[in-house]
């Protein structure tokens, strides 16, 4: 009883309980693989430990109990994630510069906007994977025809957003910037864009992890290097451990893209109020 | 009274009206009034909630154009918007993704002033209304009486002939207004531009103003009275108020303001209905 008061699970111990849930979940994966059947359907956690460390690490790995066959050092993974990040990167950007562009000329301009309406919808409402194929014809197999996919992704979600933001200023601080003496230019540079940005850094978490997923699809659907490229080709021999690899390092970089998105956030917006934040005078 | 330049705003024979959304019948907010305010000359207008009394200083402001009647900013007759006021409004105004000195100076940085002279400028409107240290603080981390003072400051670092205020201070509690309505009197009666303040608090109207116009219930508002207010200068607020000659002044002006506010509350029972 005195054992389990000390482990039960509290604010302290939050992580090590975090820790332990994985920790038994790969100790059950690692059990079930020892049935070679279900092992060829679900990899084998050891093994797919393994792959990462030759994609990443420079160090060959001798035989040894874990790894009866040794491991190879080759390091080569850092060409195909560095393919993926430029087109998340390249997407993000032009997506996000697009979307705040059109979000802007719309949201300033209703007539405009009322015109263009139900196409807007409709690109919106489009499952918009299925224009791969089409972007694959018009910019080929190289990294354009995954970055244009994924501009579509983000795109829209900044789009919206900065739409949004731009209707919704608040018309006293748009009247007091006015009788301030605020000209055309001036609203833009120093009302409309500065709510639109916040706008989009709202977006931004979700943005910059449906870059990644147009990225990694583009590449899935067709291409000569990238890691949804890796993951194709091990898909074509049947070999789901270096699937799981892809799938673990996707994840990782996944989570690194939303932390860093996270840093910038907490520096550029430090004018907006957090919860909790009792700093009042 | 003579037209002129000795007057420093006058709306004339002010009516505005709103077309109901979806075709109903129009509202008129405000009918055929006519309101004077001489340079340097501080009146409130006072009158029953919802009876137009912003809808009055928009005009003033040119932020609304009237349905009919003219307004004129020192004689001349206005076109767009009133580039010798000032405007202080009611809500929150500032822009909050800028500190208190980036808000105050955002005025001379529309008019092209360098950075650096706008910023050495703004920095001291701010110490004049006592926010010296809190330049770099943004909106959301002051206090409410914090912001209208920041407010206060953006608005008069553009030096305005006229300064129309709506309801600045409804939204503080006592201690701090009063606080804030002798400093917007001192601040007046150093450089005496022409105020236009709207409050729908006697008390304050008569403590601050030379003159007071009392406004009819909406709709259709217009001016019931004006009272010369010739309580002496410098005033307290908080002490002015216990004066004998207040306190008449006040009963006179509350005479003619209790019906009217009776009758707003009617029609707001009766809009609720």
């Amino acid at each position: 009883m005195r054992f389990w008061l000390r482990f039960k699970p509290h604010a302290g111990n939050l992580r090590l309980w975090q820790l332990g849930v994985l920790l038994v979940f790969l100790g059950l994966w690692q059990l079930a693989s020892r049935d070679v059947q279900l092992a060829f359907f679900l990899g084998e956690p050891v093994k797919v430990a393994g792959r990462v460390w030759s994609w990443f690490l420079p160090w060959p790995v001798a035989p040894n109990l874990l790894f009866p066959d040794g491991l190879s050092g080759n390091a080569d993974i850092y060409r195909h994630l560095g393919t993926t990040l430029l087109e998340t990167f390249l997407a993000f950007g032009i997506g996000t510069v697009l979307g705040l562009a059109c979000g802007l000329w719309l949201a300033l301009s209703p007539l405009t906007s009322a015109i263009l309406d139900p196409y807007i919808k409709a690109a919106n409402a489009m499952p918009r994977v299925i224009l791969a194929p089409i972007f694959a014809m018009w910019f080929g197999l190289g990294i354009w025809s995954k970055v244009a996919l994924a501009v579509t992704l983000v795109f829209f979600i900044v789009f919206f957003n900065v739409y949004q933001g731009v209707r919704e200023v608040s018309p006293v601080v748009l009247s007091n910037a006015r009788m301030l003496g605020a000209n055309q230019r001036q609203l833009l540079r120093t009302v409309y864009l500065p709510s639109a940005t916040a706008w989009v850094f709202s977006s931004l978490h979700t943005s910059v992890g449906l870059a990644f997923v147009g990225a990694v699809v583009g590449e899935y659907l067709g291409s000569a290097r990238g890691v949804g490229y890796l993951i194709l080709q091990a898909e074509g021999t049947f070999d789901v451990n270096t699937v799981f690899a892809g799938i673990v390092v996707l994840t990782t970089f996944a989570l690194l893209l939303d932390g860093l998105v996270g840093r910038i956030e907490r520096r550029l917006m430090k004018w907006q109020p957090r919860q909790g934040e009792t700093e009042k005078l | 009274m003579a037209t002129g330049a000795s007057h420093a705003l006058e709306l004339l024979g002010i009516t505005c009206t709103f077309a109901a959304p979806g075709g109903g019948p129009s509202y008129t907010a405000v009918a055929d009034t006519t309101l004077r305010v001489a340079a340097g000359e501080f009146v409130s207008v006072v009158g029953p909630t919802g009876c137009g009394k912003s809808t009055l200083l928009n005009v003033g402001a040119g932020l609304l154009v009237p349905s009919a009647g003219e307004v004129r900013v020192f004689g001349e007759p206005l076109r767009g918007l009133n580039r010798r006021a000032g405007y202080m409004f009611q809500t929150e105004a500032l822009l909050p993704w800028r500190s208190a000195l980036d808000n105050v100076m955002l005025g001379l940085q529309y008019r092209g002033l360098p950075d650096a002279q706008a910023r050495a400028q703004a920095q001291d409107w701010l110490a004049r209304v006592g926010l010296a240290g809190f330049g770099d603080r943004y909106p959301h981390q002051l206090s409410g009486g914090m912001r209208k003072r920041t407010a206060l400051a953006q608005t008069l670092a553009l030096d305005p002939d006229i300064i129309l205020m709506d309801e600045p201070f409804s939204a503080l509690d006592i201690q701090t207004r009063q606080l804030m309505e002798d400093e917007v009197l001192e601040l007046w009666a150093a450089r005496k531009k022409a105020v236009l303040f709207i409050t729908h608090d006697l008390d304050e109207a008569i403590a601050m103003s030379d003159r007071v116009v009392v406004l009819s219930a909406g709709p259709a508002t217009r001016p019931m009275g004006e009272f010369g207010i010739d309580l002496a200068r410098p005033r307290n607020v908080a002490e002015v108020r216990s004066t004998p000659r207040f306190i008449e002044l006040h009963t006179q002006i509350w005479d003619v303001l209790r019906e009217e506010v009776l009758k707003g509350y009617q029609q707001q029972l009766k809009k609720a209905a």
